[in-house]
């Protein structure tokens, strides 16, 4: 590229378009004219009055308006509330525009550039105390109490590190569910235990393991409060009914299900989301989170979307009263997909 | 009363005088009549009239795509072209063509609620006659629909049915979403007690069958009364958007709220009123 601008003789630039300057100043008609100006006078003024109505009329509201009250619909209150402080809000700052724009101050002001760095003398000053310091306190002259209080300082990272980690569970090298063999499939929410007779053809029951109802001989739930979430997490399942001759079930998953009544798991394997979202004529169930798509009817394949692994299936079978229950817990990992799955799986394959 | 009796008997020759003899009687005897005759028939005592008008109304109506026995007809792919209405009961009908959704204005991915096309009478009569096909749920009535005195403890319950069972396709105030295909989970916002409950007992399209043995006829009238309640509550944050939650939300204040502060800002710069001289 070349140099395009010249130099003259005394080294200052000339442009190559001569600079316009400023454009003229041109007024408001508040500046000219006063009838004008005192209007917008009494325009502002009105505002800020009205702005401060308002914030009486919200304390009014607040205490006046019965909150089972409605308008239009809507809670009286909160509409009372919300269009009061609002409009109060609104007032005041339209009245400040006005008067900025209108009213205040109106001529140009030029400021030039100029570096940002402190004054030499300052700089000198400060760096003068920091090296006064440094030799004073003898930091550098003692490495011994520097270094200690170095490992000191790291020190204190540990009990962060500590308390951090015991947030959660790390996401491997735990039991899989609280399924076990011969436990029931109940109804979620009412605890119902289910016969084979009971779930028909397009059915879903959205079904849990019946350990989360069970309750000891004083009557208190088996498991209860933080242990019973993490349980329901992972061991919520679904359970649906297809025409047998609709179902290919995969080899040594022949008999997991009873009557076409298959149960699958309802942690996604793609980032864990609840899936319950089927399709009784597809036999598809969708993940809602991003749209992953298990046939049911084929093992749990993923047809669609992000999730790389099929949902885990729990055999079924029934027990001596006729309830369906499981027949063993997951064979596959309940959980979303993580690095070290395929090692886990097979830990959980050999200890079974 | 003696006036009044005087009265009668004065205009007793009146022009009009036969005509309101004849009028009062008509309505006498078609009170009595409806005071007394057999009450319409309901969903276990229909004649077999009921069933034959039915069975002419599906011939006409239904056959061409379920069959004139109703077996269903398959296409040549193996596809479903109308399924078999054999045991889907009077319930499935009631909502299906109670809702207007059969009979179908075209093969489309959804068929969707819309107008009846028959009136409540017709259809009354294409679920006798189709209950006749074979064993299936009956048109749900009396307490099961009751949902109107539903406790707070029941609605409560049948909330946490709803959110269990319902809110993955219907949302959690049942607004309805969107399945794959150009499929949908309608919204529940004005279907009557009855059709919701059909709708669980029998699973139209693709929607799953709840049935009364795993969400017992009690869970069901909480669920229904748990939608009413949420559907019925004023709005205490203003515009609900659909209960879509909070993404949504924070979307449309991210660009219609703040979007709208921007376009204010530029426009309070743009504009301001100057003049030439003083």
């Amino acid at each position: 590229m070349s140099n395009e601008i010249e130099h003259n003789a005394a080294g200052a630039v000339t442009e190559p378009i001569a600079d316009p300057g400023l454009p003229e100043h041109q007024y408001r008609p508040t500046d000219v004219d006063p009838a004008q100006e005192r209007r917008t006078e009494r325009q502002i003024s009105f505002m800020f009055g009205l702005a401060s109505l308002l914030a009486v009329a919200f304390c009014v509201a607040y205490f006046a308006i019965d909150d089972n009250q409605t308008f239009l619909g809507w809670s009286a209150l909160n509409f009372a509330l919300g269009a009061s402080l609002g409009g109060a809000l609104l007032l005041i700052g339209v009245a400040t525009v006005q008067w900025a724009k209108k009213l205040m101050g109106d001529h140009e002001i030029i400021e030039m550039r100029h570096p940002a760095a402190s004054s030499e003398e300052d700089r000198y000053a400060v760096m003068k105390d920091i090296n006064a310091g440094i030799e004073e306190s003898g930091f550098g002259r003692r490495p011994l109490i520097r270094n200690s209080l170095l490992g000191a300082m790291g020190a204190l990272a540990l009990p962060a590190v500590v308390m951090l980690r015991d947030l959660g569970p790390l996401p491997y090298g735990h039991a899989n569910t609280v399924w076990a063999k011969g436990m029931r499939v109940v109804n979620d929410v009412s605890g119902l235990p289910i016969k084979p007779a009971d779930v028909e053809v397009g059915q879903l029951v959205n079904a849990e393991p019946a350990i989360l109802f069970d309750v000891d001989e004083e009557g208190e739930k088996v498991l209860h409060g933080a242990d019973a979430l993490a349980a329901k997490a992972k061991a919520a399942v679904i359970m649906v009914r297809m025409r047998p001759e609709d179902i290919t079930p995969s080899k040594g998953r022949e008999n997991w299900g009873v009557d076409g009544i298959l149960c699958f798991s309802k942690i996604c394997t793609h980032v864990g989301c609840p899936i319950s979202l089927w399709e009784q004529q597809t036999h598809h169930l969708l993940c809602p989170c991003h749209q992953s798509t298990f046939d049911l009817a084929d093992n749990g394949k993923v047809i669609f979307g992000p999730a790389h692994r099929p949902l885990p299936q729990l055999p079924l079978g029934v027990d001596s009263e006729g309830y369906l229950i499981a027949m063993s817990d997951f064979p596959e990992i309940v959980a979303p997909s993580y690095p070290e799955l395929a090692r886990d799986q097979k830990k959980l394959g050999d200890s079974a | 009363m003696r006036s009044s009796v005087r009265n009668l008997s004065t205009r007793r020759r009146h022009p009009l005088a036969g005509l309101v003899v004849l009028l009062v009687g008509l309505v006498v005897a078609g009170g009595l009549y409806s005071a007394f005759a057999p009450r319409a028939a309901t969903a276990e005592e229909v004649s077999s009239r009921d069933v034959e008008a039915g069975r002419q109304l599906f011939l006409i109506g239904c056959a061409s795509c379920h069959g004139k026995n109703a077996e269903g007809i398959t296409t040549q792919n193996g596809g479903n072209y109308g399924p078999s209405l054999i045991g889907v009961g009077a319930a499935a009908v009631d909502f299906q063509v109670g809702t207007g959704r059969m009979p179908m204005a075209q093969s489309a991915p959804q068929a969707p609620r819309k107008t009846p096309v028959y009136d409540a009478e017709e259809t009354r009569q294409l679920a006798a006659y189709v209950a006749t096909l074979g064993p299936g749920p009956v048109i749900p009535e009396g307490d099961k629909l009751n949902y109107k005195d539903a406790t707070a403890a029941e609605i409560s319950e049948g909330g946490e049915f709803f959110r269990t069972n319902c809110t993955a396709c219907h949302n959690s105030v049942g607004a309805g979403g969107a399945l794959p295909n150009g499929r949908y989970a309608p919204s529940l916002e004005g279907v009557s007690a009855r059709h919701i409950y059909e709708a669980m007992q029998t699973g139209p399209q693709q929607m799953p069958v709840f049935s009364d043995d795993v969400i017992t006829p009690e869970d069901k009238r909480a669920v229904i009364a748990y939608i009413k309640a949420v559907q019925d509550q004023p709005n205490y944050g203003g515009l609900g958007g659909g209960g879509l939650g909070p993404v949504v939300d924070g979307m449309i204040v991210w660009i219609a709220g703040i979007g709208g502060l921007v376009a204010f800002a530029i426009w309070i710069a743009a504009h301001g009123a100057r003049v030439k001289k003083r």
